[in-house]
């Protein structure tokens, strides 16, 4: 079967992916990478610690570039600027890397993105050469204008970062994926398998999450049924969920042979 | 020279240094790191023939995990 995710050019396996923050360490997050079957996975860009012992372990060294692919992100940006220097710095560091995830934050409590400075940064970044991946709200103006940009992933979030809140407003990511030409990503949000399935079962191209996994009792376990989620909402998006009626009087089992 | 690396203002007992050799001296050799001096980045191909001046302003960074 060859039901691909296609994201700028090259063609993936897995719909899920995943971050590596909030782990208890690198095994662990390579642990869980492995059960959730995840071939992009997010990493963040951050000033090194000057001074550290030498050889000690980086992400890098428990995530190979040849066996994965690296999402950059601009996690903590709150400006146009700040982020496209970040993904700058980024492309520097992993050899000319262009596929990036661009997400700038307008409050550092809510972590809701600022639409406004997002545009600004997503024009200079697409312009630059970048295959921008958006993080975004869930306007559908919003995503398609980044659409238009030439972003090529819109990821509008289905409730806030971290919460784990689920899909809070799937009326609207059914219109943003109704009018895009490009994926469309659940980023953000995704408390448990469920949250998964119900944005796959709307046809969400993939679902991008950290915290569900890394914060869960067992990150492994629940990595594998994330895994599950994804294909199994995929699935069920592909093969057609049947129209929901309050009550049909149709039953499954035949009317006629019944013994009196 | 005082160079501020990483927001923080650090003194160097030279006159004249590379960006290779400051990447030697802060033991990050062999590491995965890109560097920006004064706002813009230093290809790793140049680390070697960019000289440094006193006062200039470097951010070295890598990857760390994030979501």
């Amino acid at each position: 079967m060859s039901d691909l995710l296609n994201i700028a050019g090259k063609s993936y396996q897995s719909r899920l992916l995943v971050g590596t923050g909030k782990y208890q360490d690198f095994k662990q997050t390579r642990a869980a990478i492995d059960a959730s079957g995840a071939e992009i996975v997010t990493v963040a860009i951050r000033r090194t610690n000057i001074g550290q012992t030498a050889g000690e372990p980086s992400l890098l060294d428990f995530l190979p570039p040849d066996q994965f692919t690296y999402l950059p992100n601009t996690a903590g940006c709150y400006s146009a600027d700040d982020a496209v220097r970040t993904l700058r710095l980024a492309r520097e560091l992993l050899d000319g890397h262009t596929l990036v995830k661009l997400e700038v934050l307008g409050d550092p409590n809510t972590l809701y993105p600022n639409m406004i400075e997002t545009i600004a940064a997503a024009k200079v970044l697409v312009k630059d050469g970048f295959d921008v991946m958006v993080y975004c709200s869930d306007d559908p103006i919003m995503a398609k204008q980044l659409e238009d940009i030439g972003c090529c992933a819109v990821m509008p979030l289905a409730s806030l970062i971290g919460s784990g809140m689920g899909i809070l407003n799937p009326w609207n990511l059914q219109i943003i994926i109704a009018n895009a030409n490009i994926p469309v990503l659940v980023d953000a949000g995704v408390g448990t398998a469920s949250d998964a399935a119900i944005a796959m079962e709307l046809g969400c191209q993939g679902v991008l999450m950290n915290t569900a996994i890394a914060a869960a009792r067992d990150p492994i376990q629940m990595a594998g049924a994330m895994k599950k989620a994804v294909e199994a909402g995929r699935e069920a998006y592909l093969a057609g969920r049947m129209a929901k009626k309050l009550y049909s009087a149709s039953p499954s089992s035949p009317t006629t042979g019944l013994i009196s | 020279m005082q160079l501020t690396i990483n927001g923080k203002a650090r003194d160097f007992a030279v006159t004249q240094l590379t960006v290779a050799e400051l990447v030697l001296q802060l033991n990050l050799e062999g590491k995965r790191l890109a560097i920006e001096r004064n706002g813009e980045i230093v290809p790793r191909s140049q680390f070697a023939n960019t000289l440094l001046a006193a006062g200039d302003q470097l951010e070295i960074v890598g990857a760390v995990g994030g979501g």
